[in-house]
């Protein structure tokens, strides 16, 4: 009770509390001042959606709209370690390649060697992680540009790649638990009950957190505001499970395919459990700061080489579990896995999601928004009949436009004080 | 206002290599007292504020905290005693709101998750306390505040730490009349509320306004400490120019000017 008392002297109590309308007239505001951050995503989702469903009906449809998951899989979680490195101001362009070497360590070791899936996965994470090590390392300890030392290991881990499928042979996957994990889909029970639990987590952490902050008088969001962002949660996600589960088999006699494809609860964990680490976590809040600011990081006590060497090691182990979703999806791994669009997809991802290519600026969120674009572009435009030519001109376009798009806001949001 | 300062160096010897920087130096500050500390460039202010924070080993000399002696041999020991530096770039992330600048490498957990409302409400306290009502929302990213908000929430982020002895390099140097006042002001407030303040000046207006002692470096000698009632306009400059001033200054060396004052009056600028 005391606390609210002083609280109401105190400084952050001269703005009112936010009132709906104050709360729209404020994001309006935020985002005029260059504090844009995944709106052209979305956007872009939507006109991209809306125009391909035009232009070739095949596009909406439940069939479709499950291939757009799986298609997108492995380039959004790749993007999602992306963001980390992103998040310092660096990048890791060989974070493609290096998802392909898990993914060859991946089939080596259950085709070649014959041993579980299970080994082969903890041998194809291990090996993200000690890539992530040793780029993370060069770059933080030696001091190299993350630029040149990324750029070496994409040309090396091409060679490594090379090297493991024994020049240029491919090499098939087989294992039931790998092919299914791009391949086949939860049951349609199931994925009704993780999106349930997805909705009243989401809505229990969001009330939570209302009534504590209420609890000791700080300022909340409104309370209608907080409910439509759970009810918007809960009607995307209800959507998006029941167009899923519907029956997209061409003949029911043959097969049924039905059913949310598992790689989406996949990407849904890894998009929560990197959520809460970079916004809950102090050693998120550190990643922040190293990137806006290091010197000071520095001078507040942050080991700020081990932030640079942990991004890489995430980002790299992140590149894994994307190089054996490829080798999933692909049933096999070739010498082109994790290699030609895949880095540049990747990158794009994030970079269309709104995460800023000068460091400080992201979030996990948009990866799968960003990745989202990407593999509508790359779906839609392989059923309108384009040739893969004019698919990487249209993409990369995409990615100028919103690296254009970042560096304009930010040179706008210099200009209006607002981040 | 004290009798007994809250730090007090002796015979402090810095040298790099052949460079002698600072000689035989003492300084004290008191608790509820503004110390200016002014000299030229190259006088040796920021080599003793980094001595008094831990960032460079003293070749010798004593230190005093609080009637103890101590060794600081690191920024850690400093802020372990309490002492807190705020430089003059401030360090702060633009992409971090004011909260999160405040509690930077110190968050306030409960198990692994950030405690955000403890830390929202701590930060709130502070900045009340110091009667800082400049600021719209602790939630605002630092990159959208003035200069003399930025200055405000670096004094903040170094009181919040129940700091005794804050040191303020030059917080007026980039900043306008109007800030400058505020700024001042929320120095003053330091003292008042029973900090030791060292305030890093070149500014002689600055000095004068909220400032009780004036502590002068001259070539890495501290030429003199006195009242700021006890001293004139001219009489700082000439011993930042020259490092004498009238009987004040290199003309006796032995005492060093310290504890020329008589304590235990307040000058005028506190109350």
């Amino acid at each position: 009770m005391t606390t609210t008392a002083v609280k109401k002297e105190g400084p952050a109590a001269v703005a009112p509390a936010p009132t709906v309308g104050t709360h729209f007239s404020n994001y309006l505001r935020r985002v005029r001042g260059g504090d844009i951050g995944a709106l052209p995503a979305v956007l872009m989702l939507l006109a991209l959606a809306i125009g391909f469903s035009i232009a070739r009906p095949s596009f909406f449809t439940a069939g479709n709209f499950a291939n757009l998951f799986t298609q997108g899989a492995a380039t959004t979680l790749i993007a999602m370690g992306l963001v980390f490195v992103l998040l310092l101001g660096e990048i890791d362009l060989s974070a493609g390649f290096a998802s392909g070497v898990c993914a060859a360590i991946l089939a080596n070791v259950v085709t070649v060697l014959g041993y579980p899936w299970y080994v082969a996965v903890l041998a194809a994470v291990v090996t993200g992680v000690v890539i992530g090590i040793g780029l993370g390392l060069l770059v933080a300890k030696v001091g190299i540009p993350s630029f040149v030392v990324t750029l070496a290991g994409f040309l090396a881990f091409q060679g490594v790649v090379l090297m493991l499928m024994k020049e240029g042979s491919n090499i098939s996957v087989r294992d039931d638990v790998l092919v299914a994990i791009a391949n086949r889909n939860l049951p349609p029970t199931l994925g009704w009950a993780l999106a349930a639990v997805a909705v009243a987590g989401y809505a229990a952490t969001q009330l939570l957190r209302y009534r504590n902050r209420a609890a000791r008088g700080l300022l909340t969001d409104p309370i209608a505001v907080v409910l439509a962002r759970i009810a918007g949660l809960a009607v995307i996600l209800g959507a998006a499970v029941y167009v899923l589960n519907l029956e997209r088999s061409r003949n029911v006699l043959v097969v049924s395919l039905k059913g949310v494809p598992i790689v989406v609860p996949i990407i849904a964990l890894l998009l929560i459990l990197w959520t809460f680490v970079l916004q809950r976590t102090s050693y998120g809040r550190h990643i922040y700061a190293v990137g806006g600011n290091a010197e000071a990081a520095r001078r507040a006590g942050i080991n700020v080489d081990r932030i640079r060497t942990s991004v890489f090691v995430i980002c790299s182990t992140m590149a894994a579990i994307g190089g054996i979703v490829a080798a999933s999806r692909a049933n096999s791994v070739d010498p082109n896995t994790g290699g030609s669009n895949v880095l540049l997809y990747a990158v794009g991802a994030a970079v269309i999601g709104g995460t800023s290519l000068f460091g400080g600026k992201g979030r996990i969120l948009d990866a799968v928004l960003g990745g989202a674009v990407v593999a509508v572009i790359d779906n839609g435009m392989g059923l309108m009949g384009y040739s893969s030519g004019v698919k990487y001109v249209v993409t990369g376009v995409v990615l100028l436009a919103a690296a254009t798009i970042d560096a304009l806001s930010r040179r706008r949001a210099a200009a209006t004080g607002n981040r | 206002m004290s009798a007994t300062p809250l730090l007090e160096l002796r015979g402090i010897d810095k040298s790099f290599g052949p460079v002698q920087v600072l000689r035989d130096v003492a300084f004290t500050a008191y608790p509820g007292e503004v110390t200016a500390l002014v000299g030229d460039n190259g006088a040796g202010k920021s080599t003793l504020v980094k001595c008094i924070s831990g960032i460079y080993p003293t070749d010798g000399g004593e230190f005093h905290f609080d009637g103890r002696p101590v060794s600081i041999n690191s920024p850690r020991d400093a802020a372990a005693l309490g002492i807190e530096v705020v430089y003059q770039d401030l360090a702060l992330c633009d992409n971090l709101d004011i909260v999160q600048n405040m509690f930077l490498g110190r968050e306030k957990r409960s198990g692994i998750v950030l405690d955000e409302p403890t830390m929202e409400q701590m930060a709130a306290e502070t900045l009340a306390g110091l009667s800082v009502r400049t600021v719209k929302s602790l939630r605002q990213h630092v990159a959208s505040l003035s200069g003399g908000q930025r200055q405000t929430v670096a004094i903040a982020k170094a009181v919040l730490w129940n700091s005794r002895l804050v040191i303020l390099d030059e917080p007026t140097a980039a900043l306008g009349v109007a800030q400058t006042a505020q700024v001042l002001e929320l120095v003053r407030r330091l003292a008042d509320n029973g900090l030791a303040v060292v305030l890093i000046s070149h500014n002689m207006n600055d000095v004068f306004a909220v400032s009780d002692r004036v502590a002068a470096l001259y070539l890495g000698q501290m030429v003199a400490q006195v009242k700021t009632t006890d001293i004139t306009h001219a009489q700082v400059v000439e011993l930042i120019t020259a490092g004498r001033s009238g009987n004040l200054g290199l003309a006796d060396p032995g005492s060093n000017g310290t504890g020329a004052a008589p304590a235990d009056t307040t000058p005028g600028a506190a109350r």
